[in-house]
C-alpha cells in the first residue's frame, strides 16, 4: 500500500523540497554571503518594507475580522427571504486571483473610479487612493472578506444560542452578551480566519503588482530584487524569511485553534 | 430596540455585500461601454471584448490546457496518497499530511524562486508551459488530497475492505471498485478546487511564465498596466464568465445534501430497523 505513495512522494521532493533546500543555499551565496539573511534587519529599506508588510497585514486581520464577524454572525441567525442569495453574492469573489482584485481597488479608488467620481462631484475634490499602501489594505480586505464570513457563518452554526439566552435572562446587555459569550464561542474560528487573512496579506504578490510597483511591501521588494537588480541571492535569502514567517503564523494559529489552518491565494 | 438592531446590522451587511459586487458591476459594465470615462451614455459594445479575443486568446487556451492538465496531475497523485493517508493513522502519516500542505503555506513568489534557482538552467524544460504546470500542480495538489481525506475519514473504510477482501477481491478491484466510488463527492469538490485555483494562479505563474507561455491571469496583469481600462475589463469579464460556472458548480457540490443521508439510511434494512 505505501507503494502508493511513491508517485507522490517523489513529486514532492524533486519539485519542492529540493528546490527549498538550493533556494536556502542560494540566499547565502550572494556579494554579502550569509549576511543576506540579516538583510531584513540591517538594511533600513528592508526594514521599513518589513515594517509596511506586517502593518498591512495586521490591519488587514483586524478589518476583516470585524466586518466579516458582524456579517457573518448576523447572516447566520437570521434566515429572512433572499438570505442565500446575499451569502451567494458575498462569497463570489472567492475565486478572484490577487490581480483581479487589484483591478476591482482600481474600479472603486483608481483614476477613473467610482469613489473618485463621487468625491469630485460632491466636494469638487478627486479622491484617488488605489496606488497607496491604503489601496493594497482594501484589497487585501475584499479578498479576505469572503472566506472569513464562511468560516464565521459555519462557527455561529455550532454556537449554542441557549447560552446567549440564559445570558440575557441573567441581565446581561446586548454588548455583554457579544464580548461574554458570542466572542469567546467564535474564538478559534477567528484565529484560523485571522492567521489565514495574515498570511495572505504578508505572502501575496499580485494585488500590489497590479496597483504599483512603487508599492513598497515585501513580496515587490523581492520581485524588484530579482528582477531588476539581479540581485537573486538577496531576493532567495528574504523569500526563504517570507516563507519561513507565513509558515510560523499558520503554525502558531493551528495550535491555538486547534483545527486546520491554510492559505489560499 | 430589537428592530433597530436587525435593521442597523442588515444596513451594514448589504453595504459590505455592495463593497464586494459593485466593482465587479462596474468592471462589467465598463468592458462592454464604447468609452467608460463618458459613461453609459456613449454607448454599448462587444469591440473590447472581440479585441481581447483576438489579442490574448492564446492565454486563454493555455490557463484551460493547463488547468486540466493539472487536474489530471493531482488525481493521479492525490487520490492514492489520500487513500494512503486514510488507511494509516499513524505517526508518519500526519508528517506527511503536515508536509503537503507547506506549498499552500509558502507565498507563490518563494516556490517559483526556488524552481527558477534549481530547474532554470534547463533551458527547454524552463520555456516549456510544463514548468508552469509543476508549479501549479505542487499549490493544488493539497487541496485534492484533503478534499478526498475529508470524505474518506468520514467512512469506514477498513470494513468496507475487509468485507470485499473475505469476497475474494483483490486489491486493485478493492481500490476501483470500493474506495474510488466512495470518494466521489471528494473527489468532485477537489476537482472543482484544482481547476479553479490553477486558472486563477497568479503569484507563481508570474515568475514561472516566459513570453510564449502567457496564462489568463498573466496576459490580465499586462492588460491592466498597459491597456485602456476598457480592455481590462472587457479581459475581466472574459475571465469572469470562465471562472464563475466553476465557482457556483463548487458551493453546490459542497453543500450538504443531509436528506440523502434520511434516504440512505433507510434503504439500508439494518439501519432501519435500528432505528424503529
Amino acid at each position: 500500500m505505501i507503494l502508493l505513495l511513491i508517485p507522490a512522494a517523489l513529486f514532492f521532493t524533486a519539485f519542492f523540497i529540493l528546490p527549498m533546500a538550493r533556494l536556502f543555499l542560494v540566499g547565502g551565496s550572494g556579494a554579502s554571503g550569509w549576511a543576506a539573511y540579516a538583510a531584513l534587519l540591517t538594511d533600513a529599506g528592508h526594514f521599513n518594507a518589513l515594517l509596511a508588510t506586517l502593518g498591512v497585514a495586521a490591519a488587514t486581520t483586524a478589518a476583516t475580522l470585524l466586518i466579516s464577524g458582524i456579517a457573518g454572525v448576523f447572516l447566520q441567525r437570521h434566515k429572512f427571504p433572499g438570505n442565500a442569495t446575499l451569502v451567494a453574492m458575498m462569497t463570489l469573489p472567492l475565486a478572484f486571483p490577487g490581480v483581479v482584485i487589484g483591478f476591482m481597488v482600481i474600479m472603486l479608488a483608481g483614476r477613473q473610479g467610482l469613489i473618485g467620481t463621487i468625491s469630485e462631484a460632491l466636494t469638487g475634490d478627486k479622491l484617488v487612493f488605489a496606488y497607496s499602501l491604503f489601496g493594497l489594505f482594501m484589497g487585501y480586505v475584499y479578498f479576505s472578506i469572503p472566506r472569513t464570513i464562511l468560516t464565521v457563518m459555519s462557527a455561529t452554526e455550532k454556537l449554542d444560542p441557549k447560552l446567549e439566552e440564559a445570558a440575557r435572562s441573567l441581565g446581561a446587555s446586548r454588548w455583554r452578551v457579544v464580548v461574554d459569550v458570542i466572542v469567546p464561542g467564535l474564538k478559534p474560528a477567528f484565529i484560523s480566519a485571522g492567521a489565514i487573512c495574515f498570511a495572505t496579506a504578508v505572502g501575496a504578490f499580485g494585488t500590489a503588482f497590479t496597483l504599483a510597483t512603487r508599492i513598497n511591501v515585501l513580496p515587490m521588494v523581492i520581485y524588484t530584487e530579482f528582477t531588476l537588480s539581479a540581485n537573486i541571492a538577496l531576493a532567495a535569502a528574504l523569500s526563504f524569511i517570507l516563507g519561513a514567517v507565513t509558515w510560523l503564523v499558520l503554525t502558531l494559529a493551528r495550535t491555538a485553534a486547534g483545527s486546520t489552518v491554510a492559505a489560499a491565494g | 430596540m430589537k428592530k433597530i438592531m436587525f435593521t442597523l446590522q442588515l444596513a451594514f451587511t448589504l453595504a459590505v455585500c455592495a463593497f464586494l459586487v459593485v466593482p465587479v458591476v462596474l468592471s462589467v459594465l465598463a468592458g462592454l461601454t464604447v468609452n467608460y470615462f463618458d459613461g453609459l451614455s456613449s454607448g454599448l459594445t462587444l469591440r473590447w471584448v472581440v479585441e481581447v479575443w483576438n489579442g490574448y486568446r492564446d492565454t486563454i487556451f493555455l490557463s484551460l490546457g493547463i488547468a486540466f492538465a493539472c487536474l489530471a496531475t493531482t488525481l493521479l497523485l492525490g487520490v492514492p496518497t489520500a487513500y494512503v493517508l486514510a488507511r494509516s493513522r499513524n505517526r508518519l502519516a500526519r508528517v506527511i499530511e503536515e508536509l503537503l500542505v507547506l506549498p499552500i503555506a509558502m507565498p507563490g513568489l518563494a516556490t517559483a524562486l526556488a524552481l527558477i534557482v534549481t530547474y532554470g538552467a534547463w533551458g527547454g524544460f524552463r520555456t516549456s508551459w510544463v514548468f508552469i504546470l509543476i508549479g501549479h500542480v505542487l499549490f493544488t495538489l493539497p487541496f485534492m488530497v484533503r478534499s478526498v481525506l475529508a470524505v474518506l475519514g468520514a467512512i469506514d473504510l477498513a470494513t468496507l475492505e475487509e468485507g470485499a477482501a473475505s469476497l475474494g477481491a483483490g486489491f486493485a478491484r478493492r481500490f476501483f471498485d470500493i474506495v474510488l466510488p466512495n470518494c466521489r463527492n471528494g473527489i468532485l469538490a477537489g476537482s472543482l478546487m484544482v481547476v479553479t485555483l490553477s486558472m486563477g494562479e497568479f503569484n507563481m505563474t508570474w515568475l514561472l511564465h516566459t513570453p510564449l507561455t502567457k496564462t489568463l491571469p498573466v496576459g490580465l496583469a499586462d492588460a491592466y498596466a498597459s491597456l485602456r481600462l476598457e480592455i481590462g475589463s472587457a479581459y475581466t469579464l472574459i475571465f469572469f464568465l470562465m471562472i464563475v460556472p466553476l465557482l457556483l458548480a463548487m458551493q453546490a457540490a459542497t453543500r450538504p445534501r443531509p436528506k440523502r443521508f434520511i434516504a440512505d439510511d433507510a434503504a439500508d434494512p439494518l439501519l432501519a430497523e435500528s432505528k424503529s
